[in-house]
């Protein structure tokens, strides 16, 4: 019901107009520009002459013939083995998930169903434990890793991100089963349903709405971890993020610098389908713990 | 539900939590209290031609022992909160007494590891908060004015600087801003200055670290405050519309009051995470110019075969009572709703 007064042009509006456009090129040019200059040679991408050689690319026209070259990726993927670290990114993120979203399920359910005064103190600390900063952690383990051997292999490192994960996912999933109603569960106890037939037969099959935003959170926290896999994975281990950055240490060298903005463009790549698919979810999970209190 | 149940239920998510959050700290704290051993050292007679001389070298072999028979080091209680990479005590109470000024003082304790590290630590969090919330709010505002259509598409390119890899995003920035790069080649030829980079001096680097830190968390505040704007009550404001409130004072004294609630929760999120800073050093090398807290643990953790576990355990301790000291406000909050929820 927008009525003539509000549709008018003010400078106020104007003004707004201006600052969100303002916002949405500043958040948008980056990405545009590393994707563009990912498919030209360093000496376009990190042009001193002249920036705009990073859109024409005329020094890609004179070293491979053609505006755009495949080279980074190539470099990236094929010569320095990007791929195996994405399958190794690939298994954390799928057992972080996995395992994450158990155990909040379990635990988020029974906070939201218990009245007592220990389930509001474990909530506590959880909001205490999601406080810390994940590299003050990593200094606690690191010593008892190497000591019982078990530092540098993938299992270690997902255990950790499940723990690390799960006070996030349990706020999240107790807030979400909070507002399914206590009486579907407790209509079925009155039937003769045990408290886990119950959580099996009536919660599970409508929890998924929620369970899938909080996967959500739980695969973007694995997959952009960097703190936790750099500490905690041996060289043949690492997953894409610490890749990158030793491609930056050790890859100053003419050239391979592009391995690692070919590198970047692919790490960024599934998070961008990701948002295409799941922006609703992704935009109701980051509100969902503020909008309820 | 019953204890016993409850118990059960609780009880995977409960161990990983106490396993690998709450134990970690314990040990962190443990491992402060020790120190490296020190290498054991053995004094032979040699001699020569021209009579002997003791020498001293290192027994290897006793020093590996050693070290496998008690990984933690020695016991040295609080000697590594003191020492000058820390707390630094003694050489705070030098520079009080020697230094003439407030500045010269300042100076001085500045060049101390610790106290550089927190100061830039708290100088982020404290600068990037307050600015991402008044543009997220400020961006909120318009992205609400804008037609139907175009809402998802800012919603769409919002999210992604909040969602790509804090590591990656800023390595996208950061070869914008390199010397060689679009940004800052462009600010070179403004300024006419070939030698001008925003990795030479602090000031720039600083700066440089903080609008990634505003880039990066903007989006969080503005889809949260984007999402508190859809309840605004309509009756609310028709009243201050017919009262002959303008715009602007809508927002100021109906809007903003009633997004306060929110705006508690997006600032304990980001200083929860603020204070955590320490890939985007890691991405600009910024190191020689801005040090976090987390990035001298991690600093301390690399010593190349030999990680100082003592001095990282003590940052991290410090580190940890520091974040729980700036989230008290919200805790004690909290405690207060749930107790008069509950009487």
């Amino acid at each position: 019901m927008a009525t003539k007064a509000q549709s008018r042009m003010t400078p106020l509006k104007l003004f707004s107009y201006g600052f969100v456009t303002f916002w949405l090129i500043i958040a948008a040019f980056p990405f545009f520009w590393t994707f563009w200059g990912s498919f030209k040679v360093q000496a376009d991408f990190l042009s001193k002459a002249d920036w705009m050689n990073a859109l024409t690319g005329a020094n890609t026209i004179e070293q491979t013939g053609g505006a755009f070259t495949g080279a980074g990726y190539h470099g990236a993927w094929v010569l320095e083995d990007f791929w195996f670290n994405f399958k190794n990114t690939g298994i954390v993120v799928f057992f972080t998930v996995l395992i994450s979203l158990t155990f909040g399920t379990l635990g988020g359910y029974a906070l939201a169903r218990s009245g007592f005064r220990y389930a509001f103190w474990i909530l506590m600390a959880a909001l205490v434990f999601r406080a810390m900063p994940h590299m003050t952690l990593v200094s606690g383990y690191l010593l008892w890793f190497f000591e019982w051997n078990v530092w540098g292999i993938l299992p270690t490192t997902i255990i950790v991100l499940v723990a690390i994960n799960q006070p996030f996912t349990l706020w999240m999933l107790h807030s979400f089963f909070k507002n399914i109603p206590k009486d579907m569960d407790e209509s079925a106890m009155v039937d003769g349903c045990t408290r886990f037939q119950a959580f099996r037969h009536v919660i599970v099959p409508v929890m998924w709405p929620g369970v899938i935003t909080t996967g959500l959170f739980s695969f973007l926290l694995a997959y952009n971890d960097f703190t936790v896999a750099v500490m905690l994975l041996s060289e043949e281990n690492e997953t894409i993020i610490p890749a990158i950055n030793s491609f930056m240490g050790t890859t100053q060298v003419e050239g391979k610098v592009m391995y690692a903005v070919a590198a970047v463009v692919s790490a960024t790549a599934p998070l961008f389908v990701l948002i295409l698919f799941f922006q609703r979810q992704i935009v109701s999970g980051l509100t969902a713990g503020a909008v309820k209190g | 539900m019953k204890h016993r149940t409850f118990f059960w239920f609780i009880l995977p998510t409960l161990s990983a939590m106490i396993l690998f959050i709450a134990l970690p700290i314990v040990s962190v704290f443990v491992q402060s209290l020790f120190v490296e051993h020190e290498q054991v050292l053995l004094v032979s007679e040699s001699c020569g031609p021209f009579g002997c001389s003791p020498t001293t070298t290192v027994d290897t072999e006793a020093t590996a022992k050693l070290q496998a028979e008690q990984p933690l080091g020695r016991f040295n209680g609080l000697g590594t909160y003191i020492n000058r990479s820390h707390l630094a005590f003694a050489e705070i109470g030098e520079a009080w007494a020697n230094s003439d000024s407030l500045g010269d003082f300042w100076a001085q304790v500045y060049n101390l590891p610790f106290y550089s590290a927190l100061t830039f630590t708290m100088a982020y969090t404290f600068i990037v908060t307050p600015l991402v919330l008044a543009l997220g709010l400020a961006i909120a505002v318009g992205v609400n004015n804008l037609p139907r259509a175009l809402k998802g598409v800012a919603i769409f390119i919002s999210l992604l600087p909040f969602l790509v890899t804090p590591l990656v995003g800023s390595l996208i920035l950061f070869w914008m801003v390199d010397s060689d790069g679009v940004i800052g080649a462009t600010i070179q030829r403004i300024f006419n200055d070939p030698s001008l980079s925003l990795k030479a001096s602090t000031a720039l680097t600083w700066t440089m670290l903080m609008v990634y830190g505003v880039w990066h968390t903007l989006p969080f505040s503005f889809i949260t405050f984007y999402a508190g704007l859809q309840t605004v009550p309509d009756d609310t404001m028709e009243a201050a519309q017919i009262d002959g409130a303008t715009k602007w004072q809508r927002l100021i004294h109906v809007i903003v009051p009633h997004l306060m609630p929110l705006v508690s929760f997006v600032t304990l999120m980001l200083i929860m995470d603020n204070f955590r800073v320490f890939e985007p050093i890691v991405s600009f090398k910024a190191e020689a110019h801005a040090q976090s807290l987390s990035w001298i643990i991690y600093n301390d953790l690399r010593e190349s075969g030999n990680p100082l576990y003592a001095s990282a355990g003590a940052t991290s301790l410090i580190t940890i009572i520091l974040a729980v000291i700036l989230m008290s406000p919200v805790l004690v909050r909290t405690w207060r709703d749930f107790t008069r929820k509950s009487h």
